[in-house]
């Protein structure tokens, strides 16, 4: 998709678009049209997985009415590009703000996510004014794809952890000309922004966090293996509790990608497989996109959810994202040892709220915490205009 | 597939053959030639799954060489019949000796088997007399495949455990006009069978397993937990102790099965999803497959033909979630305190996932008359070694007969 200028330095930053030829589009309808579902499972509710009426609207809607091309022309509207970073070709899109004294920030998707994740805070962020803000208030914006995920390179050997990504970022800010800068995320970027605090880079200088690695140690061993409410926490914390040892009985596709991502060549080979799999994050956010299939758009569209997995699809990442479970050896939310600025943002139906306490003790330096009336895991994507005035509010002490 | 009269009484016991559509078959190669694969895997071992190669090895020969229609011929060689139990259509090969003393003998396959994993040992155990065996060594073979499995219904609605298997196959068996059989099992096929002997009908002469699942109640905590082995063990159960305790952390398709099986849409739509998802069982076994495509390095009596047979009935039958959901409607451990009277046989194969000791079968099986570490075989016992298994079956059995 991308035209490589092959006599360009590895180092180079070269314009990328995106252009998906029409055959692809036409034979990932095939595929959908030529679909073979299971039988429905033998519950009422989602305790099975993603229910089959749930699949069928989907795919109904991804075979007809969907279109592949109004994301690509969102996708293209930014600027993107792609530069080689550590032997691998990292695709990101770079919004640069009118305001030349705006804060520049590197915003890392998850999974089962990508870039359009955060198509829809690139405007709020970078051009503020539109939006009822102030100058003051504006970002430079950076939005990588993660190694393996979306138009970035697939890694072919091993060693591309999220230590190494969040390596991997601080060079790329670099590479662009800002000696200052700050990081965000949710799910894996959360942790690769959290890692990316941890480099002692004085360029980076904070982080905004809306799934916080502030789980004490001894609370995450515990929910992990399903033991009663530790005693001696306050009613949030045991909330919270609750919450993160019901996320690890679910949790199990991410342990199989884990241990065993090449198995999963249904996601390579099975449009609906692929879409079925990457919906099925969590209770919540299954729940949210079962509604907008039911024509309750909270949050997210039909089409956010399936440009999102069209994109997979496209890109052939299914297998190549699964990898980076299997690469990564640490905690998901455990504290990474953060002593940076962090400004915590905790979204009602995300995995777990996180509590003040808790965000205090991982964080001595946490310089902004709320928690929001609403949103879930995909904060960016959900709650764009929540998520943007979190950033706002969360770094203005760190500009100058 | 079946023609099925409607009029039939639900208890009634109806022939059945396998006679798959030949646009069935097309549409399988069709879609493995189709396949859209992913990258490699970004390692040179299997530590990260099924390895794109082996993969690529299997499609081809299962979109060009591979024959179903032989498969179908060794099926329907056999009678097979259908009937309701509990609400619900039971597939099963119903094969009597021409021995009339013989044993009747229900056999439960596993995860992720079918009936044709237990094809091999159906003319040894019912004609022993030209295998080696004598006439009094004889069985009646009953093999069904269990709900949601193969040919057998798909539960529509929760609570097709395997307990309520082990109920339905002693009303199978009873149907039958067996007032007193036996009941043998490996992997899924073992815990219905132990469940059976639980519950102890009194038609129930004694039980075989090869894979006893038997671990006394401190080890099976330790292993929930992840925590040290209990103090005391012998080499023997802390070898057995650490293999299981391995097992708990690569047993990803199985927890996964067990957590969200609706979310595995991919195993209906794609033949090679499928494959690889039911191939990804345990590391030997795995290890042999490859191998046995990849180089032709032969797999006991386990050919290319064997594994697919039992994937290619999966695709057919649309059974890759019916299949997977067993494991959300199991709520027992992996190892369980069994607490077993009936007479109970037990064969440890060196492969097998785990080798149980004896003092944990012993403390089981308090009636225990058999029990034997065999020289070379795994996980799937009547498949890989049939004659070994055959011999370990008779005389796992011969002090029962009356």
């Amino acid at each position: 998709m991308a035209k490589l200028a092959d006599v360009a330095e590895a180092t180079a930053i070269r314009p990328f678009q995106v252009n998906v030829p029409e055959a692809e589009l036409t034979e990932l309808r095939r595929r959908i049209n030529a679909t073979r579902l299971p039988e429905k499972e033998t519950v009422a509710d989602f305790s099975q997985g993603v229910p089959l009426a749930t699949v069928q609207k989907l795919a109904r809607y991804w075979a007809t009415e969907y279109d592949w091309r109004k994301v690509e022309a969102r996708l293209n509207a930014a600027p993107n590009f792609l530069t080689e970073i550590d032997g691998l070709d990292i695709h990101f899109i770079h919004v640069r703000s009118k305001h030349e004294n705006a804060l520049p920030v590197v915003v890392t998707h998850g999974w089962p996510g990508s870039i359009i994740e955060q198509l829809k805070i690139v405007d709020p962020l970078t051009n503020p004014t539109a939006h009822g803000r102030s100058a003051s208030d504006a970002f430079h914006v950076v939005i990588p794809s993660m190694p393996g995920y979306g138009f970035s390179g697939k890694p072919t050997s091993t060693g591309w952890d999220a230590q190494r990504i969040a390596r991997a970022w601080i060079v790329l800010m670099k590479r662009l000309g800002y000696t200052k800068f700050v990081a965000q995320g949710g799910d894996w970027g959360a942790i690769v922004t959290e890692l990316m605090a941890t480099q002692g880079d004085p360029a980076l200088i904070g982080v905004h966090t809306s799934m916080p690695n502030a789980v004490p140690v001894e609370i995450d061993a515990a929910a992990s293996a399903g033991k009663p409410v530790p005693p001696g926490l306050s009613d949030e914390e045991r909330r919270a509790y609750e919450r993160l040892a019901f996320f690890y009985t679910q949790v199990y596709y991410a342990f199989h990608m884990g241990t065993r991502p090449q198995t999963l060549v249904g996601l390579a080979d099975s449009p609906v497989g692929l879409a079925t799999f990457l919906i099925d994050h969590d209770a919540r956010s299954l729940e949210l996109i079962a509604r907008s299939f039911n024509g309750v758009a909270e949050g997210l569209t039909r089409d956010d959810v399936l440009d999102n997995v069209t994109l997979f699809w496209l890109t052939n990442t299914g297998v190549s994202a699964a990898r980076l479970y299997w690469e990564y050896k640490l905690g998901f939310f455990v504290p990474k040892g953060v002593t940076i600025p962090v400004a915590v943002s905790s979204f009602p139906d995300d995995l777990y709220p996180m509590p003040r306490s808790w965000a205090e003790r991982a964080y001595p330096n946490l310089i902004h915490y709320n928690t929001l009336p609403k949103g879930g895991h995909f904060a960016a994507w959900e709650q764009p205009a929540l998520l943007t005035e979190e950033m706002r509010v969360g770094f203005r002490s760190l500009r100058n | 597939m079946a023609t099925l009269e409607d009029d039939v009484e639900a208890t009634a016991i109806r022939p059945f053959h396998v006679n798959v559509p030949e646009a069935e078959l097309t549409e399988l190669r069709r879609r493995i030639k189709a396949t859209k694969w992913p990258d490699r895997e970004t390692v040179t071992d299997a530590s990260q799954g099924v390895q794109l190669a082996f993969m690529q090895a299997l499609a081809r020969y299962w979109a060009t060489d591979y024959d179903w229609r032989r498969c179908e011929a060794r099926l329907n060689a056999h009678p097979q019949f259908i009937t309701e139990i509990d609400g619900l259509d039971i597939h099963f090969i119903h094969a009597r000796s021409r021995h009339q003393d013989a044993m009747p003998l229900i056999v439960t396959h596993g995860w992720p088997g079918s009936p044709i994993e237990q094809l091999k040992i159906i003319d040894p155990l019912t004609n022993p007399t030209v295998h080696g065996g004598s006439a009094s060594d004889a069985f009646h073979v009953v093999i069904p495949s269990m709900a949601g499995y193969g040919f057998s219904g798909k539960p529509t609605t929760p609570g097709w455990d395997p307990a309520r298997m082990a109920r339905a196959w002693v009303a199978l068996m009873k149907r039958l006009g067996y007032r007193r059989f036996a009941a043998q099992g490996g992997d899924w096929g073992a815990f219905v069978t132990n469940l059976m002997a639980q519950q102890a009908p009194p038609e129930l002469i004694g039980i075989h397993v090869n894979f006893s699942g038997a671990a006394p109640p401190d080890v099976g905590k330790a292993l929930q937990s992840g925590g040290p082995p209990p103090a005391g063990l012998s080499a023997e159960e802390r070898r057995a102790y650490d293999q299981m305790a391995f097992l708990y952390q690569h047993v990803p398709t199985q927890l996964m099965m067990a957590a969200h099986p609706q979310t595995l849409y991919g195993l209906a739509d794609s033949p090679v999803a499928l494959a690889a998802w039911m191939i990804d069982h345990d590391v030997a076994s795995y290890g042999h497959i490859v191998k046995l495509f990849v180089d032709g390095e032969p797999y006991g009596d386990l050919t290319r033909d064997d594994i697919l047979d039992n994937i290619t009935l999966a695709w057919l039958t649309n059974t890759g979630v019916s299949s997977a959901r067993l494991y959300v409607e199991y709520k027992g451990a992996f190892f369980n305190d069994y607490d077993i009277s009936v007479p109970a046989a037990v064969s440890v194969f060196p492969e097998e996932v785990y080798q149980a000791p004896r003092s944990w079968t012993e403390r089981a099986y308090h009636n225990l008359v058999h029990f034997n570490a065999l020289a070379k075989g795994g996980h799937f016992a009547a498949w890989e070694q049939p004659q070994l298994f055959s011999q370990e079956v008779r005389a796992g059995f011969r002090s029962l007969r009356g």
